[in-house]
């Protein structure tokens, strides 16, 4: 109940939650209806069909059940309908993996380095200052290649695309940190006689929670949009009907030119709406974090 | 004096060492494939008259002692090093006899007009609509409607770009679809040229604009918020200061440094972030020098374009941390 008090004074959070919320039931309403080992792939439907609610082949004179292509079908007969429902779900399952396990390795970096400090520290900071240099896409691109895409499952694609989503969330983290072990409640705690690590656990961990939070949701997104990126660079698992996937194909057949727009409408339509989502979110979870922006509104 | 010797030292050689290390990064990190690009590269040729010839494997080895892939890895490396040091970046592997030079800078002047003008429009338009979200005593328009389209900063560039080329390009044919330039214009130094090179940038260009604007205009906007509750905004209100001053010389003035320190990171994003811009937007920019690297694993223009980024980076780091006490008089750099 509190909750629901608190969203109608956050209106970013909410519409992001809104917006999640829709995507979650167009996902879990859309997945009755179609067959998600065989609908979101290849020749599963005639293809070049427009987006239509009964469509009849033309070599049967009467046909007794129309069937339904909400979305329409691409030129190798994938059932856009079906691959917006399990891509919309396998893209956002993509980058919450790999974006949990940066935040994850991340937040340990992070916190590990502002509050030893010293040598430690001095390396860690050069490592990301060197790391975030060079282009992620290179790091992703030289590393799908070693694995081979044509192996290069839905799994290992995240945890290459977390290789590179971790010094974004350690650096925010470090900074935190680093002001707050300062402040007298961490140092009463230390008077205490409190080990280390339960300052971090007891003392740390629990204020930097909005913080976290943000960081999960940048670390999303930023993994949601190498997966996006790698797929149009032709890189990463091009089987499966990945959003990104789905773009790279409508590309590389000329879906434009052909006059298929439908088949870049539904991925380019669902992607908008997922960042959209996470950046409400973000801004929502970032007024949260910091009340002085609520004087904003 | 705004800085002390040991300061420009020191601040120097982490501009070194960020360099070395990433040339040193950049040369290891491609040779852990086990994918050889030159082989496939004769591979591919041969499949394309039908037969592999006789001499085949000697061919590939013939190759690799001009490319001198041959040598253990150290030599490879100090060979790499001192060829960096002279600015001879090598062959292309895919494009030979064209060198790695050659490629970047046939592609650099594009990516360097289109990107820069319009991450330098991006960064002022959007600081000027943060700082006026953000400001107290502006319209109900810009203060509550206008910020639903900072959302447009949400959207990936390319996933926009693909929107716009579709619109403007494909369905309204207003701007020419691919390349830098028309296929039947003669380069020379006239306004039919220039106009023509200017309708050919205008998509990528208004693409970066549109996506980057919006992450400007909210750092801004937050800033200027945090700003106003500052005490010496309200002195200034008290000693009668006119809006505009109060607007330019006491809130944006402070409210605008963490996006100057932001605009060096945003210049070092140029060529990697517009790699996939260019890509949609089939503009013969460095970043699709850079993805056709990538697919071909060129190694030599892999390494060319990367460690002109690099630098790019580094020296946007150095140059920005040398002007920031120029900017904010309170930071100095001295020991204490």
């Amino acid at each position: 109940m509190l909750f629901l008090r608190y969203l109608r004074r956050n209106v970013s959070l909410t519409i992001g939650l809104v917006i999640l919320l829709l995507l979650i039931l167009f996902t879990l309403i859309g997945s009755l209806y179609i067959n998600a080992e065989k609908d979101p792939y290849p020749l599963a439907a005639p293809p070049r069909v427009a987006p239509t609610l009964s469509y009849c082949p033309k070599t049967k004179p009467n046909c007794p059940t129309p069937k339904a292509y909400p979305f329409g079908t691409d030129s190798q007969g994938r059932d856009l309908f079906a691959v917006g429902v399990v891509g919309t779900w396998l893209t956002i399952r993509i980058g919450v993996l790999a974006g949990v396990i940066g935040l994850l390795v991340g937040m340990v970096v992070g916190f590990t380095s502002a509050y030893y400090g010293g040598t430690y520290d001095l390396i860690v900071r050069w490592l990301v200052d060197v790391l975030l240099t060079v282009p992620n896409l290179l790091i992703l691109v030289v590393i799908a290649s070693v694995l081979g895409s044509e192996t290069l499952g839905l799994n290992q694609e995240a945890l290459i695309i977390s290789l590179t989503a971790w010094m974004g969330p350690a650096r925010l983290i470090r900074a935190q940190v680093l002001s707050m072990r300062e402040r007298p409640y961490v140092m009463m705690a230390r008077l205490n006689g409190m080990s280390n690590m339960s300052i971090i656990f007891r003392e740390l961990i629990p204020n930097l929670l909005p913080y976290l939070g943000a960081s999960l949701v940048g670390a999303v997104t930023g993994a949601i949009f190498a997966s996006i990126g790698l797929a149009a660079l032709s890189l990463g698992t091009l089987r499966e009907p990945l959003l990104g996937v789905t773009i790279f194909w409508a590309q590389q057949q000329s879906a434009m030119i052909s006059g298929l727009w439908w088949w870049y409408a539904v991925p380019v339509s669902i992607i908008v709406l997922i960042f959209v989502m996470l950046f409400m979110i973000s801004a929502g979870l970032d007024e949260l974090a910091n009340p002085r922006v609520r004087r904003a509104e | 004096m705004h800085y002390s010797w040991s300061f420009l030292l020191k601040r120097f050689g982490l501009f070194l060492l960020v360099i070395w290390s990433a040339a040193t990064l950049n040369f290891l990190v491609p040779k852990l494939t086990p994918r050889d690009p030159l082989r496939e590269k004769l591979l591919a040729q041969a499949a394309k008259t039908g037969y592999i010839p006789a001499g085949f494997n000697e061919m590939v080895k013939a190759y690799e002692v001009q490319f001198g892939l041959d040598q253990p890895v150290w030599k490879q490396y100090v060979r790499y090093m001192n060829n960096l040091l002279h600015l001879d970046l090598g062959y292309s592997i895919a494009y030979y006899p064209k060198t790695t030079l050659e490629l970047i800078s046939e592609a650099l002047p594009y990516t360097i007009a289109v990107l820069t003008l319009a991450t330098v429009v991006a960064f002022f338009l959007g600081t000027l609509l943060g700082a006026l979200m953000g400001w107290e005593r502006s319209s109900f328009f810009v203060r509550h409607i206008l910020p639903s389209f900072l959302m447009l900063g949400a959207i990936p560039a390319f996933v926009f770009g693909l929107i716009l080329v579709y619109f403007l390009a494909f369905r309204w044919k207003l701007l020419p679809l691919t390349g830098a330039q028309s296929a039947n214009m003669v380069s020379a130094f006239n306004l039919p040229f220039i106009l023509d090179l200017a309708k050919h940038a205008i998509l990528p260009a208004v693409t970066v604009i549109m996506t980057s604007a919006g992450g400007w205009a909210i750092g801004m906007r937050g800033m200027m918020v945090t700003v106003q509750g500052e005490d010496y905004m309200t002195f200034g209100e008290a000693k009668g200061l006119k809006g505009w001053r109060l607007f330019y010389k006491y809130g944006v003035r402070n409210a605008i440094l963490p996006q100057v320190t932001g605009l060096a990171l945003a210049f070092s994003y140029i060529v990697s972030g517009s790699v996939l811009v260019e890509l949609v937007c089939r503009y013969p920019g460095i970043g699709s020098v850079l993805a056709d690297a990538i697919k071909g694993l060129d190694y030599g223009v892999i390494y060319g374009v990367v460690f002109v980024l690099t630098v790019t980076i580094a020296v946007a780091m150095l140059i920005m941390d040398l002007i920031y006490p120029l900017l904010d008089p309170r930071i100095r750099y001295e020991k204490n």
